[in-house]
């Protein structure tokens, strides 16, 4: 009898656990996303909308607010300047860091452990706190207030994501079809370009997106470090006491898009790029 | 090329890079924090740690950090263990848990901005539901408690990304066998989730908690966005000795106090969840 | 004309030496084997030939040309790797040309070059796919067609059956040995498998600790091992070793049993007898049978003489239960003796 009673409670349960488990899952899908659609509301209605009270909670799709930020003096300046350092950063951190990548994935050296040891101290360190010194030295040397010096520690914070990452996408490629592509006639730099090249570029794409983001991101250094030429964050951040909510929520949209478009761009090698950075 | 130097050629530009970019700066951070322009002293640290905002931003710092670290860490674990398991739609739902992870701090601030701010998404719907009549300025001196809950929660709605592609992709190198043979010996789920996923884990964690508890400690723009003036952090107190008080001295010293937590924390971290050697996957 | 040569060729790695003064002459058109259980240095010669790895000491000639200072496109040579090393993102029509086009050879030679080594290999049908839609044996066919599609002087390859299964083994060994036979190439062949060995090779040269223990024929590396470790790894069962004392009138004492053996006075020797040729017959070894393995074309019966592991290989028919006692007898021209201090055969 208790048999037969347990038997029948048994599917019950595990339905309602089932359902637990879909309820949570979609629970935590709206934590993410239902705070973007707010803000996805503010920035698609009109200025007199975000500046009222009670707020709706469908966008009207109104462009003023939108408007307003691409005609607020400096903000497109500030947006071309946030593309511009993030590019150099991706250029840079790439044609950097995927050679160290290759050679921590390819040889034995002495020294190598001393190497690696310096790459993750630099990932384990808040890096933008060296933006204050790099003030006074980009000062020294002309560098201050430019896109490319900015663009040079955004690559200091990018260079040991990009080794790590490239590291364990070159270690996913074997060594013998290298050696293969030598037994057939090619050097080391032709096996390179016709057999690791290709086979490797979606994932460079996804680690210089990666480079991108994080440049595109950051705040702090940037705005420490320019003044006239600020980035979008920068400019959002100088401007947060004095600025109209409407142009801070179309701001902090416009910084927002490129996310949600970068990460399922990568979304393929965010798992395996930290599955190997991890050790 | 020959195959000895070639490996030193190939690291030697990130080495110039970081040596240029990462430890002359630190360096100099370094010498600027322990001179007023007359030799080796103490000053900067005494001025800033003497300052009356000091304390309290160290203690909001502090107290941010472990409310906001242990409530990523289980959230992460819970993530990575549920879509672990998923069939359908684990990409889709793995994309959106990643979204935030490509969203800069300010950004994150100035989301939770509209939903706490007076005429916000929380006062709109506690109008709607009747709680209140009149909006309530949730973001103010009055609500200290409320500043804090904002910042905690949008810290948490950004930065548990990092932690649950850490997590997933350290789950993801655990063999099943492991588990087909807990089972097959009568662990329960939950005996199977300390009993292996945890241990095995262990490397994972490492990462995630230290890249974590480092970034806690940098918490600046979240911080600028949501509470202002009203929730001094010890990063944006860097940046108004730096740019308000025009006294890279004692920025510079500001700087050497955060990494020196950073250090200490980490270390810790290491030792607790130290992996004994060879007992690797 | 492609005589190899390596001459005092050692290999060392950080403390360990994987290899000790290698000489070993491989002449034009022949096919040798190296064959040694993982880690004896086989793999690693065959690289350093490749030039994938650099001798510590020593020279490498091919066909008169001193090769060990050269890379590897430079070598003449072309190699067949263990897990075949198709190019993922190459159709089997450019994976095999890959050399060729290299080489700059014109279009329509590339395609003739192709089409005829594919035809060799019987992957014509497959030009046009990737590596991903071809299963193991059919990787392993386009690995050994581009490397044929160079033309090579020699042509090395590395385990390259190893991951296919038992079958598809069987039938490729065949195959390669033909087409090789036929492409009049060097060949120099690494594998673990004695079977792979002993069917395919000209010459086996059996390593062991980065030595050559003995390079020769494979029926005279099977019927005179050279030295106590080859008997041992050779054959399936290998050698049976029983140890001899020295009796009067120059003849030994092996097991209770006189024996003619060879003279010079040593003070002991360890005799040593393959187990298929063993005979029942009446004034043998006494051997207590304790296990009985019946294995269709014979039986293999596991004993136990003067309390040394002793296997036989006998006629299926014969019948025998684990207790009883056996006496068997060697047939004398196939028993071999070799010093226990040196370890090598002693006529």
């Amino acid at each position: 009898m208790t048999d037969a009673t347990a038997d029948a409670v048994a599917p019950d349960t595990r339905a309602t656990g089932r359902y637990l488990y879909i309820a949570s899952i979609a629970l935590l899908c709206a934590w993410v996303i239902v705070p973007i659609y707010f803000l996805l509301i503010n920035t698609l209605s009109s200025p007199e909308t975000v500046n009222s009270f009670p707020k709706p909670f469908w966008p009207e799709f109104d462009l003023g607010s939108l408007t307003f930020f691409a005609g607020f003096a400096g903000m497109l300046t500030a947006l071309k300047n946030s593309v511009i350092v993030a590019a150099m950063t991706m250029v840079m951190s790439i044609v950097i860091g995927a050679p160290a990548g290759y050679a921590l994935s390819r040889f034995e050296f002495p020294g190598k452990g001393l190497f690696r040891l310096l790459i993750l101290l630099t990932r384990a360190f808040p890096l933008p706190l060296l933006a204050l010194p790099l003030a006074v030295m980009f000062i020294q040397t002309g560098l201050d207030d430019t896109a490319f010096g900015l663009a040079l520690v955004h690559t200091t914070l990018a260079i040991p994501f990009a080794v790590l990452i490239t590291f364990s996408l070159f270690s996913g490629i074997p060594l013998e079809l290298e050696e293969a592509a030598w037994t057939l006639g090619c050097t080391r730099l032709t096996a390179f370009t016709k057999v690791v090249l290709p086979l490797i570029l979606p994932g460079i794409t996804a680690s210089a997106i990666f480079a991108f983001v994080i440049s595109w991101n950051e705040v702090f250094a940037a705005a420490v470090l320019t003044i006239e030429n600020r980035t979008l964050t920068a400019f959002l951040l100088q401007n947060l006491d004095t600025s109209p909510l409407h142009l801070k929520f179309a701001g902090g949209f416009i910084l927002v898009v490129p996310a949600l478009i970068f990460i399922f761009a990568v979304r393929k090698y965010l798992f395996a790029m930290w599955g190997i950075a991890n050790r | 090329m020959n195959a000895r130097i070639l490996p030193y050629v190939l690291i030697l530009p990130v080495t110039l890079f970081l040596c240029l970019f990462f430890l002359y700066p630190f360096v100099l951070v370094s010498k600027q924090a322990f001179s007023t322009g007359a030799g080796f002293t103490l000053d900067n640290f005494r001025e800033v740690v003497s300052y009356w905002k000091f304390p309290i931003s160290m203690q909001n710092t502090l107290l941010l950090a472990a409310a906001v670290v242990p409530v990523q860490l289980a959230l992460a674990l819970l993530m990575a263990t549920m879509v672990n398991k998923m069939q359908k739609g684990r990409d889709i739902v793995l994309y959106i848990w990643t979204i935030p992870l490509g969203i800069s701090d300010l950004a994150a601030g100035i989301i939770w901005l509209a939903i706490f701010e007076q005429s916000g998404f929380l006062n709109s719907m506690m109008n709607g539901l009747g709680v209140v009549d009149q909006p309530v300025n949730f973001l103010s001196y009055q609500h200290p408690g409320i500043v804090f809950l904002a910042i905690a929660l949008a810290e948490i709605w950004r930065a548990t990304a990092i932690m649950l592609v850490i997590l997933v992709a350290g789950i993801g190198l655990i063999p099943k066998e492991y588990y087909e043979a807990a089972e097959v010996f009568g662990a329960s789920p939950w005996k199977r989730f300390t009993r292996i996923t945890l241990p095995m884990l262990r490397p994972s964690l490492q990462t995630a908690l230290v890249l974590r508890v480092i970034l806690a400690f940098e918490i600046f723009a979240v911080v600028a966005a949501l509470g202002g003036t009203l929730f001094p952090v010890l990063m944006g107190e860097t940046y108004a000795y730096q740019f308000d008080l025009l006294d890279s001295g004692a920025a510079a010293a500001m700087a050497l106090i955060i990494l020196g937590i950073s250090i200490a924390f980490t270390l810790v971290i290491l030792r607790v969840l130290r992996v004994p050697k060879g007992a690797t996957i | 004309m492609a005589q190899i040569e390596i001459k005092n060729v050692a290999k060392t790695f950080g403390a360990y030496q994987a290899l000790h003064d290698i000489n070993l002459t491989i002449e034009d058109q022949e096919f040798m084997v190296l064959l040694g259980a993982s880690g004896c240095g086989k793999s690693t010669l065959l690289r350093i030939i490749a030039g994938l790895e650099t001798a510590t000491t020593g020279e490498v000639w091919i066909g008169g040309r001193r090769i060990d200072n050269l890379s590897p496109k430079d070598r003449g040579i072309s190699m067949v790797f263990q897990n075949y090393a198709v190019f993922p993102h190459l159709t089997v029509f450019e994976n095999i040309g890959f050399g060729l086009r290299m080489q700059k050879l014109p279009n329509d030679e590339v395609t003739r070059r192709v089409e005829r080594t594919a035809e060799l290999m019987h992957i014509e049908q497959l030009l046009k796919r990737y590596s991903g839609e071809l299963s193991g044996g059919q990787r392993q066919r386009v690995a050994v067609a581009r490397a044929l599609a160079m033309e090579p002087d020699v042509i090395l390859m590395d385990e390259p059956l190893s991951n296919l299964d038992a079958l598809l083994r069987m039938e490729m060994r065949a195959e390669l040995k033909g087409v090789l036979a036929e492409s009049k190439t060097t060949a120099i062949y690494v594998t673990h498998d004695q079977v792979e060995a002993m069917s395919m090779a000209d010459r086996i040269s059996v390593m062991h600790e980065g030595k050559i223990v003995q390079a020769a024929s494979p029926i005279e590396v099977y019927r005179n091992p050279s030295a106590e470790f080859v008997a041992g790894f050779i054959g399936n069962p290998p050698m049976n070793f029983l140890p001899a004392k020295p009796a009067d009138s120059g003849k030994w004492t092996v097991a209770g049993q006189m024996m003619d053996g060879p003279g010079g006075g040593s003070a002991s020797l360890k005799f040593a007898i393959r187990p298929e040729d063993l005979r029942v017959a009446d004034d043998g070894f006494k051997a207590v049978a304790k296990v009985v393995e019946p294995l269709g074309a014979h039986l293999l019966v596991t004993c136990e003489v003067d309390g040394q592991l002793f296997r036989a290989v006998l006629d299926s028919d014969f019948k025998v239960k684990p207790g009883e006692i056996l006496s068997l007898t060697p047939q004398p021209d196939r028993v071999r003796w070799f010093d226990p201090q040196t370890t090598l055969a002693v006529a």
